[in-house]
């Protein structure tokens, strides 16, 4: 098992370089950091020397990949790619354009975060599986028909809408929540209530519908038809065989999300005034401050990835067909 | 002396580029019977009809509003617009000074003013561009427009009858049966209902939009109709022409990777890989902020606001499709894995059939499935995806009309006393009709195309 998990991580690597080339083709090559200081400088004041000084302060004034007025290994050490791509592979983000670290204020962003993400997962996961199993059982009856329209009704409506519609009638009209904001410890939860319920309801049509196809393409198989020749009943049935061997499925979809929680919700965050990394994510997008969006995409990808290598892990521990070896 | 000249915008070529390929692919197909009956079968479902035309009306409103040309008047004024600013230039110039709610008469705000008699007063001000004449009355005017509108959809109708009758060759009389009690293979009834029910409200909305302001004005007193109707085309090119840009690639990628495996699929694989590993919104935001900082750099590629609110849809397009041709291409490549090991294709290889010949005769048809299911499943999350990145600040140009702008715009709104709920209300109900078009036609495309559906439907 051990050396299977090493496999993997070494598999990571590569991607992830890819993933470090990416955004620094993307940020310092097509948009080279004459360009960003041009940008950031405003474009009355644009001389050569305020350019020059402006890089030289951000540490922007070295070449990309080779230095040749350096000796020895700094030739390669005393580069952009090095001095500002590479150490993200520790986590050292640098500094955000206001002067604080992004690590400290990554690790502090997490939590808050957190408190939505979690939440709005296993609360939407449960009630997703459970009407999905409630429909297969009443399959073929207008409530399945009825329940799928409303799926994809509730599919095809903008996240914005839900959002919006949910601050005005919870918190402007009945004064039930607060309409944004978050607080320490036991008293976040009335802030969290709101975004959680929004999220998990958004996320419903598309659940409801994925897990149901998953539960009917479960249900023609000869496992089930066993357990009703010897007269189970239909509960009995979805509940101990079909949902346990739906989990396998439901693994894989579910593993890989799980890392990524930490990144939080881009809107729902920003709507809610919930000091997370998603909102700190869209105040850097509307700062134009290139480097916390770049920690961003990279922690995501990292995230992302171990989501992926947790997936395959989790199915070998679960799934006694897999081989290590594969 | 009016001068006229077409000044199409970069967008608007490649829309109508897009349609002439696809109607040209039409027209390819058209030969096979097999793709021929798969299409009827999709139509036959009275669901899948009825999106069908909703979709085409959305892509007829974008494609009117994707004709620019200018106009010189005599007095030197060059006007630049759409053919839909045409229809609706009424709406166009209809500017109020602000905010009022739909078939309103006056602003929805109290303005300070000074009466005769020299007092300040708190008045709601009546609104410039409706109608207050005493014989104006709002069910004439339905009235009229549903005649008219009825007229308009019994001619087509009629014609559309006449036609299919010779096509099936059978007396128009029985056709005509045939179609009232829902008979035919195809749901007719169904379609000239709906063909009629859009009509008339079209017309309605047209004639109405003369005399009121039907969906109210915003906060600079623009017309709501007028701006969500705008903010079709943004929202259909970014569904449409996202797939131009991804389909070659993920065909190419895709296909190569399947067909000739080894070091090809292994850079193809490591390519998708890195690119998929990186959360997909992120992504765009960084590729959109790096685009904002060389837009502002180079100031000579756009002549006008409208040109570099243009260039910049091109530009996110571009992004969009760069970003999401993973998905497709994974697909494509597990397909092509496995046709590739089918007895047909190593007949063909053995025969020593090129390679360019096993891709077109032997792949592509039976790919076409998988690709057309991804485009139709993508188009409704491309128009979705648009509100949430212009929302974020790294959608379309803030100058252009899209439903996202206007969310943007209007979400705070929300909060006034009282509500001016009407931009909001209206940009999600375009948006609503439109995704749920697609959702129900993609499901209909899935059922009858994705073989795996075949059985599932014998069984249940």
């Amino acid at each position: 098992m051990l050396t299977y998990i090493i496999r993997r991580l070494v598999f990571a690597v590569p991607i992830l370089i890819g993933v470090n080339l990416i955004t620094f083709a993307l940020f310092f090559m097509v948009n080279t950091p004459d360009d960003m200081a041009r940008s950031q400088l405003g474009a009355k004041q644009t001389s050569a020397e305020m350019i020059a000084a402006w890089k030289q302060q951000k540490g922007y004034d070295k070449p990309l990949f080779y230095n040749e007025k350096q000796p020895g290994l700094a030739k390669f050490y005393d580069t952009l790619y090095v001095q500002e791509s590479l150490k993200l592979f520790w986590f050292d983000f640098g500094q955000a354009d206001d002067g604080r670290q992004i690590s400290a204020d990554i690790q502090q962003r997490m939590a808050p975060s957190l408190a939505i993400a979690i939440p709005t997962f296993v609360i939407g996961l449960v009630t997703n599986i459970a009407f999905a199993l409630l429909i297969v059982l009443f399959r073929g009856s207008v409530l399945d028909t009825a329940t799928m329209v409303v799926a994809v009704a509730i599919m095809s409506i903008s996240g914005l809408f839900y959002i919006i519609a949910g601050q005005v009638l919870f918190s402007k009209l009945w004064h039930w929540v607060p309409i944004s904001g978050y607080a320490e410890g036991w008293d976040s939860i009335k802030f969290m209530i709101l975004p959680v319920m929004i999220g998990v309801f958004a996320g419903l049509g598309a659940g409801i519908r994925w897990y149901r196809s998953l539960f009917l393409e479960e249900i023609h198989k000869d496992y089930v038809r066993t357990a009703r020749a010897k007269g189970l009943s239909e509960i009995k049935v979805l509940f101990g065989h079909v949902l346990q061997n739906g989990l396998l499925p439901i693994l894989t979809g579910v593993v890989v999300v799980i890392p990524t929680l930490f990144m939080g919700s881009l809107i729902m965050e920003s709507f809610f005034g919930i000091p997370g990394l998603g909102s700190y994510t869209i105040d850097a997008i509307n700062a134009q401050d290139f480097g916390i969006v770049k920690a961003m995409v990279f922690l995501g990808s990292v995230l992302y990835i171990v989501g992926l290598i947790l997936t395959d892990i989790s199915y070998t521990y679960f799934d006694p067909r897999v081989r290590l070896t594969a | 002396m009016n001068d006229f000249a077409l000044t199409p915008l970069w967008t608007d070529w490649m829309i109508w580029g897009l349609i002439a390929s696809f109607a040209y692919l039409g027209v390819l197909v058209r030969r096979s019977r097999q793709v021929a009956q798969q299409w009827m079968r999709i139509f036959e479902s009275k669901l899948a009809m009825i999106s069908a035309m909703i979709l085409c009306i959305y892509l007829l409103i974008a494609l009117l509003d994707s004709i620019h040309f200018q106009t010189t008047s005599a007095q030197q004024m060059t006007v630049h617009q759409s053919v839909l600013d045409k229809v609706f230039s009424h709406l166009a110039v209809g500017q109020e000074r602000t905010y009022s709610a739909p078939f309103a008469s006056t602003e929805h705000t109290k303005s300070l003013v000074v009466n005769q008699a020299g007092e300040m007063q708190q008045l709601r001000l009546p609104l410039k561009h409706i109608r207050q004449d005493a014989d104006f009355s709002m069910i004439g005017q339905t009235l009229s427009a549903f005649l008219f509108a009825s007229v308009l959809s019994g001619f087509v109708v009629g014609w559309h009858l006449l036609w299919r009758s010779r096509v099936h060759q059978c007396p128009f009389k029985d056709w005509l049966n045939q179609v009232l009690l829902g008979k035919t293979r195809l749901p007719w009834r169904t379609a000239y209902l709906t063909f009629w029910g859009l009509l008339t409200l079209f017309c309605w909305l047209w004639v109405m939009s003369h005399s009121v302001h039907v969906l109210g004005t915003d906060k600079v007193g623009s017309d709501v109709l007028y701006e969500s109707m705008k903010s079709i085309r943004t929202g259909v090119l970014i569904g449409v022409l996202t797939t131009l840009v991804m389909l070659p690639l993920a065909l190419f990628l895709g296909i190569s990777a399947g067909l000739f495996k080894g070091w090809v699929d292994d850079v193809i694989q490591y390519i998708y890989t890195t690119l998929n590993s990186i959360p997909g919104v992120l992504l765009i935001a960084a590729a959109v902020l790096v685009m904002q900082v060389i837009l502002s750099n180079h100031p000579d590629w756009f002549s006008s606001t409208e040109d570099r609110a243009d260039i910049r849809l091109m530009f996110l397009i571009f992004i969009l499709g760069l970003t999401s041709w993973t998905g497709l291409c994974r697909l494509l490549r597990a397909e092509t894995l496995k046709l590739s090991a089918v007895d047909y294709v190593t007949a063909a290889k053995a025969f020593g059939v090129s390679r360019m010949t096993i891709i077109r005769r032997h792949i592509l048809p039976n790919v076409m499935h998988i690709v057309l299911i991804a485009v139709v499943l993508d188009f409704s999350g491309l128009v979705l995806a648009e509100a949430v990145l212009s929302y974020v600040g790294v959608g379309v140009d803030p100058t252009m009309h899209s439903w996202g702008n206007m969310i943007n715009q209007a979400r705070l709104e929300m909060a006034r006393e009282p509500m001016v709920w009407w931009s909001l209300f209206s940009a999600f109900i375009f948006m609503f009709v439109l995704v749920l078009a697609a959702n129900l036609f993609s499901d209909r495309v899935q059922a009858v195309l994705d073989p795996r559906n075949q059985s599932d439907q014998l069984t249940r």
